[in-house]
């Protein structure tokens, strides 16, 4: 895969088939890009659960925290993580043991680790690097659009009136990842350097 | 479903645009509404906090809007846009997010007149402090860049000349100074020149010019390139550092490669509060449907009248990008190539007094200051939008004493050419 510029369908089969997510580094402050993200996934629907050793005992909007990705007792479809990109590599060696394995493996927005990805993808995990699953659904279902946002999607279809708490389609057509392509090419850039 | 591209008019006509949820409404609704009603109180805590994707208020946002922002971002190839109530409000919610009091930005010397005052006046009370650099000197970018440098600001095709400016070059010195290039594409259009191909980190319009295109409503936008590394060096702590207004965020970290267009959002438009009306927005937005077709037949018709001055005996020169003799054609061929946009000054050899005559004779051509309407227009910049200026600052902008300034409308080039004519001939 390249991790650069991901094709809309890579994304939208990812978040149209998982059904359960493990968010590590989940944060239980409510100004963290963390808890909002949990928050916003947990309303479209998803299975969240918050990995975090450091609040073992507490909840997240009703989810009881688990400190590690073996203590979640169950198969898990996505581990979305939540940490600086020097912390990823345990995260998906964790991950690697698992059994069943997690079909993807997330990074956020701002987190990318090449030799980790490519571990995951050799064992057949599909892998996102520096996107954020609440932003990508925003896009794709152009929920994001009351912000201004480019969704780069287009429908001559009329949508439902969304209510709370409702799944979006994100079936749209779209755009390609060319019309943002400028700024894929500084984000590789930027990797590049660093 | 392909991952194709579509062109720049479906994209004109469709992007951010579809049915409406409620009522199946095809045109987009007028949201001609000042606030939204919350779900509960959680749903208003999280729209609140930048939690949620959703509407508040009309000052922050509004659906109506929010389809002008995101036709134009996809028209651009940005991110993100935000949609402001003019091109004068765009520049100075730019600014606030990047520049503080005692801060500098290096801005190209030919620029629109309006632009030119509010640099040196208005900004100067808030101490942003414009420095001067010329778009024919590439160098001079380079020179005037200093440690509290913060942006470079340009205009694609320059108001009032039509000069073409080297995107690219003014790019480079950007980069390398590591600030942003903040592009002003009023006069081109994103139909003619796309400033995020050419380097440009955000591109700031007038929407009351070409994009409205009828001459009919004020408005402004602001488009993030998402481009720009907003975190290094704490050069930019509206964008890198944790915000006391919403609770500790920090909005590129929370945002990505769009934290610019939410924080002229959430920390421009909401606290100095230029919000552009639903209604100007629809306007807009349908002028930007036909954007392709009228930017298309502006520049043949723009090209047809200069032409047809360059040979008229009265005439002293003509300077038009899209005249092969012109100083600017080479540029114009590389950034403009289906057209080098409507808007150009001639000069009459019989000067100031003759600027005055020809306009005072002309039928179809308006006597206005404005540019960018379906109408053609024309006015004399040194004694109005220039008026301002010094004499060697009019002249070094492009705007001297016998300088008259055409904004080349969609009539048929021959009754154009036939009102310059008898105007010219008294
Ligand atoms: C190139 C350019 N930029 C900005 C502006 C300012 O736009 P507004 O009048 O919408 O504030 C104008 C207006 O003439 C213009 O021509």
């Amino acid at each position: 895969m390249n991790h650069d510029a991901y094709p809309d369908n890579y994304i939208r089969g990812i978040l149209n088939s998982v059904k359960s997510i493990a968010m590590v580094g989940a944060s239980p402050v409510n100004v963290r890009p963390s808890y909002f993200a949990f928050k916003y996934l947990a309303q479209r629907g998803y299975d969240m659960i918050p990995v975090n050793p450091g609040h073992v005992g507490k909840d997240l909007l009703g989810k009881p925290f688990v400190a590690s990705l073996r203590d979640i007792g169950r198969p898990v479809d996505m581990i979305d993580i939540f940490r600086n990109s020097s912390h990823i590599m345990p995260v998906v060696e964790e991950a690697l043991t698992l059994d069943p394995l997690p079909k993807v493996i997330w990074m956020q927005l701002g987190a990318r680790d090449d030799a980790a990805a490519e571990k995951a993808e050799a064992a057949g995990i599909k892998v996102v690097m520096n996107r954020c699953p609440k932003i990508e659904y925003g896009r794709l279902s152009s929920e994001i659009s009351w912000m201004g946002v480019n969704s780069r999607t287009l429908s001559s279809k009329r949508p439902p009136a969304p209510t709370q708490g409702m799944r979006l389609s994100l079936n749209r057509m779209s755009v390609g990842g060319g019309d943002t392509a400028a700024s894929d090419r500084a984000a590789k850039n930027k990797s590049e350097q660093s | 479903m392909s991952d194709r591209l579509p062109g720049f008019s479906t994209l004109a006509v469709h992007a951010g645009a579809q049915p409406d949820p409620t009522t199946g409404a095809r045109a987009t609704p007028i949201y001609q509404t000042t606030s939204f009603v919350f779900n509960d109180a959680d749903h208003a805590a999280s729209l609140f906090g930048l939690q949620a994707f959703g509407n508040i208020y009309t000052r922050i946002g509004n659906p109506t809007n929010a389809v002008l922002e995101e036709r134009v971002a996809a028209l651009e190839g940005g991110t993100a846009a935000l949609a402001v109530a003019s091109g004068h409000a765009a520049q100075v919610v730019v600014l606030q997010q990047l520049l503080q009091p005692g801060d500098e930005f290096i801005a190209a010397r030919k620029l629109y007149g309006g632009s030119i005052n509010q640099f040196t006046h208005a900004f100067k009370s808030f101490g942003w402090n414009v420095v001067w650099a010329d778009p024919d000197d590439i160098a001079s970018f380079e020179r005037a860049v200093t440690p509290r440098t913060k942006a470079i600001f340009i205009e694609s095709i320059a108001n009032p000349a039509g000069s073409i400016t080297d995107i690219e070059a003014i790019s480079t010195v950007a980069r390398k100074a590591g600030v942003p290039l903040i592009v002003d594409n009023t006069l081109a259009s994103p139909y003619l020149i796309r400033p995020i191909d050419h380097g440009a980190d955000i591109v700031v319009h007038s929407l009351t010019k070409f994009l409205g295109g009828h001459g009919n409503s004020l408005g402004g936008i602001i488009v993030d390139a998402g481009t720009f590394d907003w975190s290094t060096g704490g050069k930019y702590p509206m964008l890198s550092e944790p915000r006391p207004e919403y609770h500790g965020i920090r909005l590129q970290e929370t945002f990505g490669n769009f934290a610019f267009a939410i924080a002229c959002r959430v920390l421009g438009l909401r606290d100095l509060g230029p919000a552009l009306s639903p209604f100007n927005a629809f306007m807009i937005l349908t002028g930007i449907e036909t954007l392709p077709l009228r930017m298309q037949k502006h520049c043949d018709n723009a090209k047809a009248v200069a032409e047809f001055l360059a040979g008229h005996p009265a005439v002293a020169s003509v300077s038009y990008a899209g005249l092969p003799s012109d100083k600017y054609n080479q540029l114009a061929r590389k950034y403009a190539p289906k057209g080098a946009g409507a808007v150009f000054t001639f000069s009459l050899k019989g000067g100031y007094d003759a600027g005055v005559s020809l306009v005072s004779k002309l039928q179809l051509f308006s006597h206005l200051a404005n540019v960018g309407d379906t109408r053609s227009l024309v006015i004399h910049p040194a004694s109005t939008t220039h008026s301002q200026l010094d004499d060697a600052a009019k002249i070094k902008s492009g705007a001297g004493p016998d300088v008259v300034r055409l904004s080349v409308g969609i009539e048929d080039k021959e009754d154009l050419i036939a009102d310059l004519e008898q105007a010219l001939a008294g």
